[in-house]
């Protein structure tokens, strides 16, 4: 039964892509212009076509950058996979450069935050009277969108490569914060009654005791940062320039070019879920039953 | 590596026609490269400056010769040289002191106004000054501004009034700045979109929305004079919104505004992708106007003068370069592909070639469309600075002369003259030669009769 449910829903999934790839090929498939008979055209149209880059008799048609069929973007992926690494200057660099370039600043970005967060929400967690204090301060900061630090960061940082990884720490922060203050404050009285009880030691406490029971919230907490970070930097990277995926699809928007922009689209879609996928892994080995 | 002849987003990189290089591009940095060897491409950068420096200091030929004449051409070489740095720049780097730093990093905004700055890489000119330099792409002028405080960049490419706006702590923190060049001159235009097309009087323009790439630029104070010469006030009529220059054609193409006064290949890309037509190109407002400049900071020119000089030698002889017609269709396959401009060839050829496809269905031959007079003009400072005091950016009184004179290095012409002991020119010359903008002559002697003529104005 389990078995034909995967199996019915995966067959399912490839029809909706197959609808999809049929609508985008019909919608699509209209906007060829046919080349105009260069013989019913006065020299000036001929010559105002050509720097439109319209298609005349045999001169090669230039294609405008409207919306690729999936041909066309079949070519581009292809295109794009067969060398992502190569390196042309700081301006023009391989897919999977670019992409090595983002996972690089959000995982600094990230394991700095991850090393503020655990131990300042353990913190929290365990005390309530730091909890209330703070409290005020992260419910004003937690809502304020990552990329509005980002002028500051620049100001006060002085570095762009600096600037962009703040960022990264910035919203990577308060869900695990939180979510780590949440988990150590919702240990169960009992378990830590007991090791009372025992006299366990109050770091040994925190390390075999709160840490395990909280593991799950707080690596919700990590997957959903992990989620954020992911979605701030390609923004953050449109704004900073020079490397990343976020870069990438700046430069090719400049360009008009919509089947390098949906192809880094598929890439950051496709990573994005990898990531989470890892953190989704990551949470079952610490779940426990209660 | 090669690419799709059929796609319209890289250049088309089929082999050349000498058959030694393997695309195009290569073949044309190579005969440009090569044009740059045969010609003494320094001594003619080195000739029309000081050609445009003569001219500006004796505007009436026969005083010319009557002071070439009365103190030989070795006087008047000296005297030259003495009111532009690069002349006197050039002596001094002829003993070519030591490199203070040799791996630079240079800002760029993918634009062809930067033409002279880009090309000089991928032809070696950099590196025939003993520079190893790096052109960074940039998202936007405000990054451009910030990564110049943060010394990321040790020099860039700057909307020339933006060096003016930052030496006087306006939108930034005060830090001298200064033009070294000015970058290219002429080069914009007026795009409206398609819809528009039976409203090509400025009159009807009530409650457009246009974009300009910055608040400090020649865009923003041309299409406010413009406009204003029409009778619309240009805060209240309309809307101008500062959109980076990239992004102009998405935003077109959506509607979300009506036009844009912007730099090329914009306009032309606007047109070839038949969203929008050129209404008017900015040299029928001001022919020669400066758009871009190239400059560094104070402190960068003081700490490191032989690289400056080596820097500046490489951009002035890339812009002797640009300026001949024949390199331009070469300089549009340099600077199309990816790393640069990222454009599609045939736009970047209409706007360096200066023929173009007009959008309404015309082929236009404008030669000058874009032009890369280098010369910084302090007459082009002041009424910079007029128009920011028109337009409220710039509150209070102001020393025209000694903001122009402090941020654009042409040192004042008559001063040293009068140190040398020669005639002096008349009034009018030195670095402030007049020009007209709309036909209204400009008298940089009168900044403030100037500003003080404006129906239109904040002040």
């Amino acid at each position: 039964m389990q078995k034909s449910l995967t199996f019915r829903a995966a067959l399912l999934s490839l029809l909706l892509l197959g609808c999809l790839l049929g609508l985008w090929q019909l919608a699509t498939q209209g906007t060829a212009t046919a080349a105009a008979p260069a013989a019913a055209m006065t020299p000036e149209q001929i010559e105002y076509a050509k720097l439109m880059g319209k298609p005349v008799d045999a001169a090669p048609a230039t294609t405008k950058s409207g919306f690729p069929t999936p041909a066309q973007m079949g070519a581009t992926i292809g295109r794009q996979l067969a060398d992502p690494f190569y390196d042309r200057g700081p301006n023009d660099k391989g897919l999977g450069l670019q992409l090595a370039y983002s996972l690089g600043r959000v995982g600094l970005g990230y394991l700095l935050a991850a090393l503020v967060a655990i131990p300042l929400g353990f913190v929290i967690g365990m005390s309530p009277l730091i909890y209330r204090a703070l409290d005020p301060f992260i419910q004003v900061l937690k809502p304020i969108s990552p990329l509005a630090w980002m002028p500051l960061a620049l100001y006060t940082i002085k570095d762009s490569a600096a600037s962009g990884i703040f960022v990264i720490f910035i919203c990577s922060l308060w869900p695990m914060l939180i979510n780590t203050a949440f988990g150590v404050a919702g240990v169960r009285r009992e378990w830590l009654n007991v090791a009372r009880t025992l006299e366990v030691g109050p770091v040994r406490r925190a390390f075999e005791v709160i840490l395990p029971a909280a593991a799950p919230t707080i690596l919700t907490g990590m997957r959903i940062s992990m989620g954020i970070a992911w979605l701030v930097i390609v923004a953050a990277e449109m704004l900073v320039g020079g490397t990343g995926i976020g870069y990438f699809v700046w430069n090719e928007w400049n360009n008009l070019s919509l089947p390098n922009v949906l192809m880094a689209i598929l890439v950051i879609g496709v990573v994005g879920m990898l990531l989470d996928l890892a953190f989704a892994r990551c949470q079952k080995w610490v779940t426990y039953a209660d | 590596m090669t690419h799709d002849p059929y796609d319209a987003d890289r250049p088309l990189l089929m082999r050349c026609s000498c058959g030694q290089h393997a695309n195009a591009a290569e073949h044309a940095v190579a005969e440009l490269k090569h044009r740059s060897e045969q010609a003494d491409v320094e001594a003619e950068s080195r000739q029309f400056v000081e050609a445009a420096l003569v001219k500006a200091l004796f505007p009436q030929d026969a005083l010319r010769r009557r002071f070439l004449k009365a103190v030989g051409r070795g006087t008047a070489m000296a005297a030259i040289s003495s009111v532009l740095p690069v002349a006197s720049l050039q002596a001094m780097a002829a003993e070519k002191g030591p490199l203070e730093k040799k791996d630079l990093k240079i800002g760029f905004i993918p634009i062809t106004c930067a033409t002279p700055l880009i090309m000089a890489h991928p032809l070696g000119f950099y590196s025939k000054q003993g520079l190893d330099v790096q052109v960074v792409k940039t998202a936007g002028w405000a990054l451009i501004r910030d990564k110049m405080l943060n010394k990321e960049y040790d020099a860039t490419h700057f909307l020339s009034p933006m060096p003016v706006a930052i030496s006087l702590g306006l939108g930034a923190p005060a830090t001298p700045m200064h033009v070294a060049t000015i970058q290219n001159t002429n080069g914009q235009a007026i795009t409206l979109a398609v819809k528009h097309k039976d409203k090509r009087d400025p009159k009807d323009w009530k409650g457009f929305k246009f974009a300009v790439p910055f608040e400090y630029s020649m865009h923003n104070f041309l299409l406010r004079y413009y406009v204003a010469e029409a009778g619309l006030d240009p805060d209240r009529d309309i809307q101008i919104r500062v959109v980076p220059p990239p992004e102009m054609v998405a935003n077109l193409r959506a509607g979300n505004i009506d036009g844009f006064l912007g730099p090329d290949p914009f306009n032309q890309r606007a047109v070839f992708e038949e969203v929008g037509f050129i209404h008017l190109l900015t040299k029928e407002l001001w022919n020669g106007h400066p758009c871009c400049a190239f400059g560094t900071s104070a402190e960068f020119i003081q700490k490191n003068p032989n690289t400056f000089i080596a820097l500046y030698r490489a951009v002035l002889n890339a812009a002797a370069m640009a300026r001949e017609a024949r390199n331009r269709e070469l300089i549009a396959k340099v600077i199309s592909p990816q790393a640069y401009l990222n454009q599609p060839e045939t736009v970047v050829a209409q706007v360096l070639t200066g023929k173009f496809a007009d959008g309404l269905g015309n082929v236009k031959v404008v030669p000058d469309r874009a032009d890369f007079d280098p010369m910084p003009w302090q007459s082009m400072a002041v009424w910079m600075l007029t128009q920011m005091k028109r337009w409220g950016y710039l509150k209070g009184e102001v020393d025209y002369k000694a903001v122009a004179e402090k941020v654009f290095l042409l040192t004042d012409a008559k001063k040293q003259m009068k140190a040398l002991d020669l005639a002096q020119p008349e009034d009018k010359a030195g670095g402030y030669p007049k020009f007209k903008v709309m036909g209204k002559e400009f008298d940089p002697a009168k900044p403030q009769a100037y500003l003080d003529s404006f129906a239109i104005k904040r002040t």
